[in-house]
């Protein structure tokens, strides 16, 4: 059996970021298994630009991107399998995985990170009534036809969700010669980025129609058209409202979800809420030595975002690795640390947090929490308690669903609180 | 001129079609859609039921309980995924305690064997997720699931293989009696044949009708599923049907045969023969219904619906023979449920009608077994390795959420009655079926229906006829 250090699932922005981070805190052996092509993931397929404003200051489309990491985990040697999938992984940590040239793969890994990504939400997920003709496609397998493989997949086009992959894709379906009739939204609020709302729908004069849905679907062999509905407050199509659009193509962009089978049949604890393993500031899931991060853990809304949590689940697994040796060496000197856990408790208007909890000991000098809020909220505060106590109260002029939040803690401010049980983190209107 | 002509390729006609393919006989099926199981046969509850339902006597009654019993073997002799996993039927009210006897009864007369009732700690025990509130339970452990495209694909290749002819694409137009037996106009030209099998689904009385004067009336009874992902699976682990009512066995909750939960059917009696869209009110009621026997459904893990059209005939019962004015032409109508559990039956009743019609002999050399596409899950570790040595597109994973390899596609699409198209090759491997809904295998599926079938991807259909999937090139239209 082949024997590694850290072996990383996955080689998109996450797992690319990963793999630099543990080589750069000193890991040597370090596998990354991907199952396309080549390396970078999605980020293949995003040929518009806006990546990178954070991480290198500049504006980079998603190929761009994620060559400057392919290029760094190339400088730095650090080993990939291309087209090699990952069947199982043990709770021992063996990997399972196939490819052509290898056939039937089994690798034993120190630390694994999960970097494994998401998938988009399908029609059936959301019970869309009407026939199941071609020419339903989720956003991001349009994204692959058209910006990979140079195909159209349709002429006239209504796209149901406004998160970003569908406003992209609005965008590129009109500039390759499409008609975007409507991009409807189940929500009063669009779940992307504004940029996108102004740059890929108002530039082009694309109606964004919010509180509506698709109720049916008319087409036995190929789309002949949609019907779209208003929803009342429950989100429920309201009879009398219905408008026919014809069109031979819909794009779906109704939501991503980590891929966390693999995870979930290893025994990985998994958060109902994100979809993603539960996590603590080490970004380590309830078995030791398996990390995650990248939209295999939440779903982000910026690469960059993607790429410092990747980096830090990067560090933790060196640190992993290193702890674990130098414990192996000095079994009689080393003490266990004293791990006593802190609750990150999600209330009042924050869906969820990561990580899930803290053990203080174990933080890096500061620890950034990435959290979303569960409606759109203007001028309000982000408040953190410790237990009881009120401790830091952040003004937002803006927050909504599809902006991923993120406050800092201070090692030094939760030393402070030896006691210290729970932090929760709430919203508060002003 | 062919000794046999079947209209249709779903479950029922190739059934007939792999039985006479026993004998000396030139055999046709003609298919209106590009592919064997595209109509009833494959948006159904895939149950294979035990046979207490149908009326006694009743052709129902009989072909339910005999291709139950053929069922085993048939499975293992064409390699087709089939699982006794038995059966309840759950009785809620003490009210209604007295229809479950009645079940039980003609159950018996129906010659079901090892029928049981159990009251309420006994089904909680067996299933603990059925409601708190049951009262008793009809237990049949007969009862079974299969999959009914395996199963439809087995007996067509199988038939292939024993010298029987497809012709897809091809609807029949009309029918006319000739002295020597029959003329079949089609939009593929005209075919003679000395008999005919109208094994036409909801459109069987449409052809019935045009040769005899006792006329049929088949009504589409449109039944709308939602299917839950695998991690839904084993909610429950028996099939778990309501009492019946006027429009049939109501909503179940099964397990599938490869591990899903599927929950349906309504019951809508519509006009439209190719009505196969789902509405928002008969989703619903699937989900509430289903939620009334069986507790806590994971129905967050709903990963598609859909809908399928009963052959509903007026005389509810099956309507299989030779019509009295029609010599040679031989109904297999109103085969709605249990239909997918007789088409064995059905196969040998038809068979035995033809061959004694057609004075037909046995062949030396019928081949009787047929291999499935090989699903690697099944192998264990070294053989795996084998094959993945010997064959390393069987180490290419094309879908992902159901581990299905670029070998078993490339099977698909060369085996006989290779798959043309994404569902084909769905049908046949799995390929797109799981959670993602073939968002991540579909281009890559394209590709390779693409190369291996010669053509360019702009042809490649999701089903066939007008179904392409990419309508051009990025800019071409300016």
């Amino acid at each position: 059996m082949e024997a590694y250090d850290v072996v990383i699932i996955g080689g998109g922005p996450a797992g690319l970021a990963a793999a630099v981070a543990a080589k750069e805190h000193g890991i040597q052996k370090i596998l990354i298994l991907e199952r396309d092509r080549e390396l970078g993931g999605i980020l293949n397929q995003c040929i518009h630009n806006g990546f990178g404003l954070h991480t290198f200051k500049e504006e980079l489309t998603g190929p761009e991107y994620a060559l400057r990491y392919i290029k760094k985990v190339q400088e730095l040697d650090i080993e990939y399998r291309l087209n090699t999938m990952v069947a199982d992984i043990s709770p021992e940590r063996v990997i399972t995985a196939l490819n052509r040239e290898d056939g039937l793969l089994e690798i034993k890994a120190e630390a694994v990170i999960l970097a494994m990504g998401c998938r988009e939400r399908s029609r059936g997920a959301l019970n869309i009534p009407g026939y199941r003709p071609a020419g339903i496609f989720s956003a991001g397998t349009a994204q692959r036809l058209v910006n990979m493989e140079g195909y159209l997949p349709g002429r006239k086009v209504v796209i149901l969700g406004s998160g970003d992959i569908g406003l992209i894709m609005a965008r590129r379906m009109t500039l390759e010669g499409a008609k975007v009739k409507a991009v409807a939204e189940l929500m009063p609020y669009s779940g992307g980025l504004r940029r996108n709302i102004v740059q890929c729908l108002e530039d082009y004069g694309i109606p964004l129609k919010l509180s509506h849905t698709v109720v049916d679907i008319k087409g036995r062999e190929r789309v002949e058209g949609v019907t779209l509905a208003k929803v009342d407050e429950r989100g429920k199509p309201i009879p009398g409202t219905e408008e026919e659009y014809a069109c031979d193509t819909l794009l779906l962009s109704v939501g991503l979800i980590p891929e966390n089978e693999i995870s979930g049949k290893m025994g990985v604890e998994l958060n109902p809420v994100t979809s993603g393993p539960v996590v603590n500031e080490s970004l380590e899931t309830n078995i030791p030595g398996v990390f995650a991060c990248g939209n295999v853990l939440h779903v982000h809304d910026l690469v960059d975002f993607v790429s410092q949590e990747a980096a830090a689940a990067g560090r933790f697994a060196a640190d992993f690795i290193r702890n674990k040796k130098s414990f192996q060496e000095n079994q009689e000197r080393e003490e266990i640390r004293d791990s006593h856990e802190i609750r990150i408790i999600s209330d009042g208007g924050v869906r969820y947090t990561i990580p899930s909890f803290i053990r203080p000991e174990y933080m890096e000098e500061s620890l950034t929490i990435r959290f979303r809020v569960g409606r759109v909220y203007r001028d309000c505060y982000v408040c953190v308690y410790f237990d009881e106590k009120l401790v830091i109260r952040k003004k937002r002029l803006y927050a909504a669903p599809g902006e991923m939040e993120e406050l800092i803690l201070k090692k030094a401010q939760l030393m402070e609180y030896p006691a210290l049980k729970q932090i929760t983190i709430k919203i508060q209107e002003a | 001129m062919y000794d046999v002509i079947i209209i249709g390729a779903g479950v029922t006609g190739t059934a007939c079609a792999r039985e006479l393919s026993r004998y000396e006989a030139k055999i046709c099926v003609l298919e209106k859609e590009e592919d064997v199981c595209c109509g009833t046969s494959k948006a159904n509850s895939a149950i294979v039921h035990a046979g207490y339902d149908a009326a006694e006597g009743s052709l129902k009654a009989k072909l339910n309980v005999r291709g139950n019993l053929m069922m085993e073997e048939l499975s293992e002799k064409l390699d087709f995924p089939f699982k006794r996993n038995g059966s309840l039927v759950i009785c809620l009210h003490k009210e209604d305690f007295s229809k479950l006897e009645t079940l039980y009864e003609r159950g018996r007369k129906n010659g079901v064997k090892g029928l049981q009732i159990l009251y309420r700690e006994q089904v909680k025990e067996m299933e603990p997720n059925i409601t708190d509130e049951v009262y008793a339970a009809l237990y049949a452990p007969s009862a079974g699931i299969v999959c009914p495209f395996a199963m439809n694909l087995a007996f067509a290749e199988n038939a292939v293989v024993n010298g029987a002819e497809f012709r897809f694409d091809t609807e029949v137009q009309n029918i006319r009696k000739t002295s020597q037996g029959w003329e079949i106009e089609t939009s593929k030209g005209v075919f003679l044949t000395k008999t005919v099998i109208n094994a036409a689904g909801v459109y069987a009385d449409r052809f019935h009708n045009m040769v005899g004067e006792k006329k049929l009336c088949i009504t589409p009874r449109r039944g709308s599923y939602c299917l839950l992902d695998k991690s839904a699976g084993t909610h429950v682990n028996r099939t778990v049907f309501s009492l019946p009512g006027k429009y049939g066995k109501g909503i179940l909750v099964t397990p599938t045969v490869h591990g899903n939960l599927l929950l349906g059917p309504t019951a809508e009696d519509i006009e439209n023969k190719e009505g196969t869209n789902t509405s928002a009110q008969e989703l619903e009621q699937v989900i509430q219904k289903a939620g009334m026997n069986v507790k806590n459904l994971p129905l967050r893990q709903v990963i598609t619906s859909f809908a399928g059209l009963r052959a509903h005939e007026e005389g509810d019962d099956f309507v299989i023979g030779e019509s009295e004015d029609a010599p040679g032409f031989v109904d297999c109508a109103g085969i709605e449920s249990p239909g997918l559990t007789a088409a064995p039956a059905v196969g040998e009743m038809v068979s035995g009608i033809l061959k004694k019609r057609l004075n037909l002999k046995e062949k030396d050399a019928f081949i009787s077994e047929r291999k499935g596409i090989l699903n690697p899950a099944a192998l264990d570790k070294e053989e795996y390795r084998e094959l993945l040595k010997k064959q390393p597109a069987y180490g290419n994973i094309i879908c992902r959420c159901e581990m299905v390899s670029e070998g078993e596609i490339l099977d698909a699409i060369h085996r006989p009655l290779g798959a043309r198209s994404l569902d084909g090759v769905k049908r046949r491997t799995r390929a797109g079926m799981g959670r993602c809904q073939s968002g991540f295998c579909s281009p890559k599926t394209m590709e390779i229906l693409a190369r291996e079938l010669g053509k360019d991807m702009a042809e490649i259909t999701k089903c066939g006829k007008n179904s392409q999937i990419i309508l051009g090139i990025n800019k071409d239209t300016f």
